[in-house]
C-alpha cells in the first residue's frame, strides 16, 4: 500500500537523506520547507528516485497560517500518512547571549512549531488509525550544556511534548519515535572542530527506517550516543556545573 | 559557505594539497562562488587539487533534476555519480552512455575529463552525450550548448577552467536490462591481444595485460567482452574496505607476477561466459574501498597513453619497457578506442590506450617520463585524469588545440580564479 510522508524541514541534509530513501522505497512525499527552489531539485530527485509523488509545500514554522494548505494536501492522499520533523535552528549560544530575543525563534523552530504542527496534525492520524511519526531531536536536549543549552533546551522540551504524543496517539495505533542524533556531517557541522562520533545523513535516514520497523520509541543515531548521553547524564550536577563539554 | 582548512590528494595519494574546502547542499550556494569544482578526487594527481587555495566539493549536490522516460534524457546536479545514474535508471532500460572505471567519478569530473568508458570505440566519450551544461561563471550561471562552439569545446574535457560545471543535460543510452553477459577468454601475447582487439564487435570490450609477462608471453591476458541484457543476477557482495595502509612489499615484483599468473588462469582455457550485475562489469574495482592504500603511504601513479593505430609497435615497445621493469602493478588495461572526442583537450584519439599502475618510486617515475616521451615520438598523448608527473613542453606537444583551449579558458575566466595545481604545474593556461 502507498504510505505518505510529511517531511518538514525538507531542505536540510538529513531531511534529503530520508526522503531519497522514502522515494526508493516508492512511497509518496510532501517536502515541506522555506526554500521552494532547493525543494523542487529535491523534489524532482525523489520522483526520478521512484516516488510516486512529490508535492512541494511552502512552510515556515514561525508562521502557523502556512499549517493548514499542508494538512489538507495530507488529507487527499489514501492510505496511511506519516510525518518526519527535521526543522530547527540552532544560532551560537554566544550570539543567544548577546541578544536573548533569538531565544524565541530557537524554541518556535525547535519546539512550538513543530509541535503546534503536529497537534494539527494528530487527530487525521487518530481517525486512520495508523501511521508514523518521526521527531528529530537532539542529544543536545538531554542535558543542558555550556555551548548550547538554549537550543538544548528547545529540543528537550519537543522530545518531552513526543513522549506525550506517543502516549496519545499510541492509543490509535500511531506510532511516535524520538530520534536523537549526534553529530552530523552535513553543511550545519561542516568547518566547524572535530566532534566525535560523526554520523552521515544517510546514516541517521538508515536509523530512522530501522527503528520505525521495529516500533522503537526513542533512537540515538549514531547508537554509541545512547551510551555517551547515559554517561553524561549521570554525572552529578554539583561536579556538571563545573564541567565544560 | 563555510570553508573547513583541509589536507587532500588525489586518488593516487602521490601529490597532497592543503586548502579551504566548502562543501554547499544548496545549489543557490554556487552563486557568487569563484572557485575550482571538485568532485570524488578519482582523478590519480593534482586534477583536484588547490593547494593554499579554495576548493568547491560538489559532491552534496547531487540531484536529478529531470529524466524523460520516453526519451533518457536527464538533467543533473553534477555531483552525482555514475553508479548512482546506473543504479537508478538501468532497471528502467536507460545507462549512462560513457562510463568510466569507477562508478564513484562525478558527472561534473565526467564532463572535465570527458571520460571514456569500455564502450568508446562505438560510443565515443562522455562529452558527445551532453547536450548543455550550466557553468557558474564569476559566480554567475550560463547555460551553454554545443552551439557555444568554442566556449562548449574549452569545456568539454576543459579540467573545470571554464567555470564551475553546476548541471548538465545528458542523453542516456537505451539498454536491455540492469545485467551484463560478459565473455571472458585467455590471450597468449601481445599480437593477438591486439588482432582480438581489433577484430572484437561487442559493445563493450577491454584487454586486462599481465604486465609482468616478458618474452613470448609479453602482452598476454585476457578479453572481456559484454552486452547488456534482462534477467535476474544475485545482488552484488557489499564493498570491502582496505582499513590501513598495506606495506610497500605487498606489491613488490614476485607478489604482483605470482598474482597475475593466477589472475590468467582464474579465466578457463576455452574461456567463459559469465553473467553479473552491471556495476561489477564497469567499475570492479569499487568493490573493495580504498583500495588506494594497497600501495602503502606513498601513494602510486597511473601511467595511461593513447597511440594511434599506425604506431601499435611503439606500444609494444612501451609494455617491453615496462614489464622489464618489474614495476607495474596488476592493474594494467588495454583497449582499443574510436575516434570519438567532444573537447579541445580531450584525451581519446583513434588507436590503443594503455593503462599500467605503478607504486610511487623513484625508479617508476624515471620509467614514467621515458614512457611519455615514446608517447610523444609516437604521436600519442597522455590522460590528464591520470597525470601527476609530466612536464608543461610535453604535454602542450601531445595537444595540438592546447593555444586555442588556453585562449578560451583564460576568456571565460580571466581572473584565473578556477586554476588547479594540474593547470599550474603544466602551466596549461600562461600567465594571467
Amino acid at each position: 500500500m502507498t504510505e505518505t510522508w510529511i517531511i518538514l524541514g525538507a531542505t536540510s541534509g538529513i531531511a534529503r537523506a530520508f526522503a531519497r530513501q522514502q522515494a526508493i522505497a516508492g512511497h509518496a512525499l510532501i517536502l515541506c520547507g522555506r526554500d521552494l527552489a532547493d525543494m523542487g531539485a529535491t523534489a524532482a530527485d525523489c520522483t526520478a528516485r521512484g516516488a510516486v509523488l512529490s508535492e512541494v509545500m511552502a512552510l515556515d514554522v514561525r508562521d502557523p497560517d502556512s499549517f493548514q494548505p499542508i494538512l489538507d494536501l495530507a488529507a487527499k492522499q489514501s492510505g496511511v500518512l506519516n510525518a518526519a520533523v527535521f526543522v530547527g535552528s540552532m544560532p551560537d549560544q554566544a550570539e543567544i547571549d548577546a541578544d536573548p530575543g533569538l531565544i524565541d525563534g530557537v524554541i518556535t523552530d525547535s519546539f512550538s512549531g513543530p509541535a503546534r504542527f503536529l497537534t494539527m496534525l494528530a487527530p487525521l492520524l487518530e481517525e486512520r488509525g495508523s501511521g508514523a511519526i518521526a521527531g528529530v531531536g537532539s542529544v543536545a536536549g538531554d542535558r543542558g550544556r555550556l555551548g548550547n543549552y538554549v537550543y538544548g533546551a528547545a529540543k528537550a522540551g519537543f522530545a518531552t511534548y513526543l513522549s506525550g504524543l506517543r502516549n496519545r496517539l499510541g492509543r490509535s495505533g500511531v506510532h511516535v519515535m524520538t530520534v536523537k542524533p549526534g553529530p552530523v556531517d552535513t553543511a550545519m557541522t561542516w568547518g566547524l572542530p572535530s566532534m566525535p562520533f560523526m554520523t552521515t545523513p544517510e546514516g541517521v535516514a538508515r536509523d530512522i527506517a530501522k527503528g520505525l520497523k521495529k516500533k522503537r520509541n526513542v533512537i540515538y543515531t549514531a547508537g554509541i550516543w545512547r551510551l555517551v548521553m547515559a554517561v553524561i547524564r549521570s554525572v552529578p550536577e554539583p561536579i556538571f556545573k563545573k564541567l565544560k563539554i | 559557505m563555510r570553508y573547513k582548512s583541509m589536507k587532500t590528494s588525489g586518488w593516487g595519494r602521490a601529490i597532497w594539497a592543503s586548502g579551504d574546502i566548502a562543501r554547499p547542499e544548496r545549489s543557490a550556494a554556487l552563486t557568487g562562488a569563484t572557485a575550482p569544482a571538485i568532485g570524488n578526487r578519482r582523478s590519480y594527481g593534482d586534477a583536484a587539487l588547490n593547494d593554499g587555495g579554495r576548493a568547491i566539493d560538489m559532491t552534496r549536490l547531487d540531484r536529478i533534476l529531470d529524466f524523460d522516460r520516453k526519451t533518457g534524457l536527464i538533467t543533473v546536479e553534477t555531483g552525482v555519480p555514475i553508479a548512482a545514474l546506473a543504479a537508478i535508471f538501468a532497471p528502467k532500460g536507460w545507462l549512462p552512455p560513457v562510463m568510466p572505471g569507477t562508478g564513484f567519478a562525478t558527472v561534473g569530473g565526467c564532463i572535465a575529463m570527458d571520460v571514456h568508458g569500455k564502450n568508446h570505440h562505438g560510443a565515443g566519450s562522455f562529452g558527445q552525450h551532453v547536450t548543455a551544461i550550466t557553468l557558474i561563471q564569476a559566480g554567475k550561471p550560463r547555460r551553454i550548448t554545443p552551439a557555444d562552439k568554442t566556449l562548449w569545446a574549452a569545456t568539454i574535457g576543459g579540467l573545470g577552467q571554464t567555470g564551475i560545471i553546476a548541471q548538465a543535460t545528458l542523453q542516456l543510452m537505451a539498454c536491455k536490462g540492469d545485467i551484463m553477459m560478459v565473455t571472458e577468454r585467455r590471450v597468449e601475447d601481445w599480437a593477438e591481444h591486439i588482432a582480438l582487439l581489433d577484430a572484437s564487435e561487442t559493445t563493450y570490450s577491454v584487454g586486462w595485460i599481465d604486465a609482468t609477462a616478458t618474452g613470448a608471453k609479453l602482452g598476454r591476458g585476457i578479453l572481456e567482452e559484454a552486452e547488456t541484457g534482462g534477467g535476474l543476477v544475485p545482488a552484488p557482495k557489499p564493498a570491502k574496505k582496505v582499513p590501513f595502509n598495506a606495506p610497500h612489499f605487498a606489491l613488490s615484483a614476485p607478489m604482483v607476477r605470482a598474482f597475475n599468473a593466477a589472475y590468467f588462469r582464474r579465466v578457463p582455457q576455452a574461456g567463459r561466459t559469465v553473467v553479473k550485475p552491471i556495476q561489477d562489469f564497469f567499475f570492479p574495482l569499487d568493490r573493495i574501498h580504498d583500495w588506494n592504500r594497497l600501495y602503502g603511504k606513498r601513494g602510486f601513479h597511473q601511467f595511461q597513453c593513447v597511440v594511434p593505430l599506425a604506431a601499435k609497435a611503439a606500444l609494444r615497445e612501451m609494455l617491453e619497457q615496462i614489464a622489464g621493469s618489474g614495476l607495474a602493478s596488476p592493474l594494467a588495461v588495454l583497449k582499443r578506442m574510436g575516434p570519438g572526442r567532444a573537447g579541445m583537450m580531450s584525451f581519446p584519439m583513434e588507436g590503443y590506450t594503455l593503462a599500467v599502475d605503478f607504486p610511487n618510486r623513484a625508479a617508476a617515475r624515471e620509467l614514467i617520463a621515458v614512457l611519455e616521451d615514446m608517447t610523444v615520438d609516437a604521436g600519442g598523448r597522455i590522460y590528464l585524469a591520470k597525470d601527476a608527473l609530466a612536464t608543461g613542453p610535453r604535454v602542450k606537444a601531445m595537444y595540438p588545440e592546447h593555444g586555442a583551449w588556453a585562449k578560451a579558458a583564460n576568456a571565460a575566466d580571466p581572473d584565473h580564479a578556477l586554476e588547479t595545481d594540474l593547470t599550474r604545474r603544466l602551466d596549461l593556461r600562461g600567465a594571467r
